[in-house]
């Protein structure tokens, strides 16, 4: 009876530690998952663009030329195109996701906050697609009927940067692509600083206005310097982003493989080519060609977001250690 | 005296540079929503005059010819529907492993910091990695490589989120169930996954809001089709790739149909946000 009873017992809890054992493969086996996709993304773009990176070697990095038909392919004009494109959106982005941040911690009244904070949070919820057909139909013939035209006037013929708006103002190119991508990346931004801001003890803060600093002087000289490192980490995550979008980008970079000094020129991203020319790629060569871009790229987004999430995780060990 | 309108110049020159900044703020803060409402408001416009309820009915196209998106919405219902199927619960397994095992330790770390930078990670590698791992292996292009693309995209959110809204629940709960002698699996799964179900479900739905305009890793998996199919292992229409293509187009009608096709898609994905956005604000306040 008694031996019995200890009998069940026995194979019950053997059960329930036979289901924990499974429960905890099983999840450890999915977050394992992780490591796998990377690892499986840089095996198998290393793989496919391995008969490009064997036949240019480190020219591939360098050369401009990029032709289907003799077999010459070089990813420098994408790659400029990805970089210009990104810095270009960084400017934008940079200051004016800034000030949201500061207006949505400092200035804002309480009750304005979470609507405000809400509706930029928006922006990153439209898909790229919708950015990019609104910027091909509606932004381009408003950049090169107005913003275009106005830029060459006033600055067309300056001494140093005046190149950078020479051409004809086609509303489609490396600029109006800078500008929408500076767009999408504000949300991403605008997130963390506002979070990073948010993290200032309240005390350094007080302090501060106590002895008479003004808004700015407080954030200038106080939240800044305290959580400069986050500021940044978010700035590569909005570079980040930028490096990468494709659809938006496609729309409207001109899908054109030239260099040109100019900004109002049609350009390429890493991005863009590959949404454009990779199922119509004619032979191995150029297919190669295209999945050695996607390398470049996704090591190139790699580095940059890394550094973000090192930047961000310093602010965060820090805090850890003050409170 | 003099000192004293020194005095009064530096505290108006403070006050000027305080204005000036703050005004600024506000001033980037309207450029923002300046934006947002420019395009909602030209996708709501256009979408609104392009759609019709025949479109639901009939399938795409030939180039300049009157259609609908029937199958390019059934093909995108199907692929997220799947995606979510296969990326929803390795998600939550995923992050269930860094909250309740993984912890401080150094592969948790480091799989949290790789899952982040797939979080942001450019979505057409993805495409690109699928690609060679599916679509090159079985030979063609599938709707069954452009689910498993989304999945993908979609795991990185779910882990994410699982993992903060399992980290919220407080560790008194835990103790109390396993003190009764509840074995660690039912704790988890009867417990902790209780507290942070609308935390969890927020997550899930941020996911496939993410994924249900996702284009770029669509183009080469799925690709797409002109007519009706629901065979997993053809290509399939989806409204992504067929607003894109009917965007970049020469046609009128192929462009009305875009628009209609992205309205369909910015009502979802903002329908979806504003559902997780809600249910997140009643995760929060539960705890």
């Amino acid at each position: 009876m008694n031996s019995g009873r200890s009998h069940i017992t026995d194979t019950a809890s053997g059960r329930q530690r036979m289901m924990d054992r499974i429960f905890q493969v099983m999840t450890t086996g999915s977050a394992w998952l992780v490591l796998v996709v990377l690892v499986g993304i840089i095996v198998s773009l290393f793989i496919g663009g391995w008969q490009a990176l064997a036949a240019f070697g480190p020219k591939f990095l360098v050369t401009d030329e990029w032709n289907p038909v003799t077999e010459r392919f070089g990813a420098l004009v994408p790659i400029y195109g990805t970089l210009v494109s990104s810095l270009i959106a960084l400017l934008i982005a940079v200051p004016i996701s800034f000030g949201i941040a500061l207006f949505l911690t400092e200035v804002a009244p309480y009750w304005l906050r979470r609507p405000i904070g809400t509706a930029i949070e928006l922006l990153a919820a439209i898909p790229s697609i919708i950015y990019g057909m609104w910027g091909l139909f509606v932004f381009a013939p408003v950049m090169s009927q107005h913003v275009q035209p106005w830029l060459q006037n006033h600055f067309g013929g300056a001494a140093y940067f005046g190149f950078l708006f020479q051409g004809a103002p086609l509303g489609i190119g490396m600029l109006p692509a800078g500008i929408i991508l500076g767009i999408m990346i504000i949300p991403f931004i605008t997130a963390i600083m506002r979070d990073v801001f948010a993290t200032t003890p309240k005390f350094l803060k007080e302090s501060a206005y106590a002895v008479g600093g003004t808004h700015w002087e407080v954030v200038w000289n106080v939240v800044l310097p305290y959580t400069r490192v986050g500021a940044v980490g978010g700035i590569f995550l909005g570079l980040g982003r930028a490096l990468g979008e494709t659809m938006a980008v496609t729309f409207v970079i001109g899908n054109t493989h030239r260099l040109s000094p100019s900004l109002f020129e049609p350009g390429n991203s890493i991005a863009s080519t590959l949404a454009n020319e990779f199922t119509e790629a004619v032979g191995d060569m150029h297919t190669s060609s295209l999945i050695a871009l996607g390398l470049m790229l996704f090591l190139i987004t790699f580095i940059v977001l890394s550094l973000a999430k090192f930047m961000l995780l310093s602010l965060e060990s820090r805090e850890g250690v003050k409170t | 005296m003099r000192s004293s309108t020194a005095m009064d110049w530096r505290y108006f020159r403070r006050r000027t540079v305080n204005i000036v900044s703050l005004s600024g703020s506000v001033l980037a803060t309207a450029f923002g929503l300046f934006w947002l409402f420019w395009i909602l408001w030209t996708t709501f416009s256009y979408g609104f005059s392009a759609f019709d309820w025949n479109m639901f009915q009939q399938n795409t196209p030939a180039p300049g010819s009157a259609g609908g998106l029937a199958n390019a919405i059934v093909g995108s219902l199907i692929m997220v529907g799947l995606a979510t199927a296969i990326g929803t619960p390795v998600g939550i397994l995923a992050g269930t492993y860094l909250a309740e095992y993984g912890g401080r330790t150094f592969v948790a770390s480091v799989i949290r910091f790789i899952n982040d930078i797939l979080l942001s990670a450019p979505s057409i590698i993805i495409g690109l990695f699928v690609y060679e791992m599916v679509v090159v292996s079985l030979g063609h292009f599938s709707a069954l490589a452009g689910a498993l693309a989304l999945a993908i995209i979609m795991l990185p959110v779910v882990i994410r989120t699982t993992e903060e809204m399992l980290r919220l629940v407080p560790n008194t709960l835990r103790e109390a169930a396993l003190a009764l002698g509840a074995p660690r699996w039912k704790m988890i799964s009867l417990v902790a996954y209780r507290a942070a179900l609308s935390g969890i479900l927020t997550g899930v739905l941020l996911a496939i809001a993410r994924i249900a305009g996702e284009t770029a890793p669509l183009l080469f998996t799925a690709l797409n089709n002109q007519f009706w199919s629901t065979n997993l292992m053809q290509p399939m229409a989806n409204l992504p790739v067929v607003i894109f293509q009917f965007a970049m187009s020469p046609y009128k009608e192929w462009h009305a149909l875009a628009w209609a096709g992205a309205l369909l898609i910015t009502l979802s994905v903002l329908a979806l946000s504003i559902v997780a956005r809600t249910l997140s604000r009643k995760a929060r306040m539960e705890h």
